[in-house]
């Protein structure tokens, strides 16, 4: 069970890949997307994590508790961020992208000749 | 191309990728076993050299401070890119939130999300007060306490409408937490450049490990980090929910004349 952690890593970054692909609605994409980007959070943890250990807090626990790795946590944390912003950015694009062909669906999103 | 070709290539090129993924990952340590030493190094320091109980929390804001400034401005400037991308368009105006469609029965908030979201405003905030001003200690600190105290301010548009919402938290208050926020995190990076010699560097006393006054700039990192995420998610939910209001009343009629 060792590789199970990181096979489901793989599975979440292809079946968000799937809803990007076949996505029919931006905003579907958009979540796909994160779908795609939380696979990271899941390997980052899984390389933290120590069997038997627990959270990397100290404030009511004596100091010698074995305790996972607060790195990659802090690193998860700033993922978390980024992810947030990518997708507050895609989100408002795809609101401008409505305004202007008056459909979330990427299939008929075609380059509009200007007038 | 059509959706059908499409997927084929996806799954060519899908069953490629997982097969990099596994070889990728069987060349990690196993789940479980954790390989690296600088974890079990901060566990064992952090807390006598910072104060910290919260190691994550050290590591944030103090071992890789200088990442999360810039993280801290990855945040600043999507809340500019949402701000610019929603901005008012030629053609475009504000009115009130009203269905323009004749005759469709819009239902109305039921009291029990109002009272609902109304009574959750008060504790909502405390959370985020809480978990901002402890994230040296506990789980926590100033991103997740932002966000929380963002969605305080949701709930007030929950539980009344938009423009109650903008009332509570006017653009002028959430643009000046969002500003403070990012200029006071640098202002402390550059107040341990000047009073320590070195940029966020640590130089209010530690005190005792545990106790809220405790960890030096931890906590001020916290609190200005807080104020910049809970003003620049306010701002950005704003300015999402500002776009019901958006109409358009010239832009429909050119298009027609459009081939």
């Amino acid at each position: 069970m060792s590789f199970f952690p990181y096979a489901v890593a793989a599975w979440v970054v292809l079946i968000g890949l799937y809803g990007i692909v076949t996505s029919r609605n931006l905003i579907h994409l958009v979540m796909c997307l994160s779908v795609v980007q939380s696979a990271s959070y899941l390997v980052l943890l899984s390389i933290g994590y120590k069997d038997d250990a627990q959270a990397p807090i100290f404030a009511d626990v004596p100091l010698s508790t074995p305790a996972v790795d607060p790195v990659v946590q802090a690193l998860t944390l700033t993922d978390v961020v980024v992810g947030v912003t990518v997708t507050a950015l895609l989100l408002a694009l795809a609101v401008q992208a409505h305004k202007r062909y008056e459909t979330l669906d990427p299939e008929d999103l075609r380059p509009r000749r200007r007038r | 191309m059509s959706p059908r070709t499409r997927l084929r290539v996806f799954v060519v090129a899908g069953a490629g990728l997982l097969g990099l993924l596994l070889w990728g990952f069987a060349g990690l340590p196993d789940f479980g076993h954790y390989a690296g030493p600088y974890g079990d190094i901060l566990n064992r320091v952090a807390v006598h050299e910072r104060s910290s109980t919260d190691i994550v929390t050290a590591v944030n804001f103090d071992y890789r401070a200088f990442d999360t400034l810039i993280e801290e401005f990855i945040l600043f400037a999507a809340v500019i890119g949402v701000a610019s991308l929603l901005r008012a368009l030629r053609g475009e105006h504000s009115a009130r939130p009203d269905d323009d469609v004749p005759g469709r029965h819009v239902p109305e908030t039921s009291l029990a999300v109002r009272l609902a979201g109304l009574v959750l405003v008060g504790p909502t905030v405390l959370i985020g007060l809480y978990v901002v001003a402890h994230g040296h200690q506990t789980p926590g600190g100033g991103f997740q306490g932002g966000v929380i105290l963002a969605s305080g301010l949701l709930l007030t548009y929950l539980s009344a409408d938009y423009l109650t919402m903008r009332r509570v938290g006017p653009t002028w208050l959430v643009e000046t937490a969002e500003g403070l926020g990012a200029a006071g995190f640098v202002l402390i990076a550059v107040g341990g450049l000047v009073g320590g010699g070195a940029f966020f560097q640590n130089v209010l006393g530690k005190g005792t490990p545990g106790t809220l006054p405790s960890a030096g700039l931890i906590p001020l990192s916290n609190l200005s980090v807080g104020l910049a995420v809970s003003g620049g998610f306010a701002y950005m939910l704003a300015e999402f929910l500002q776009q019901t209001l958006v109409r358009r009343g010239q832009a429909r009629g050119r298009r027609r004349k459009g081939p």
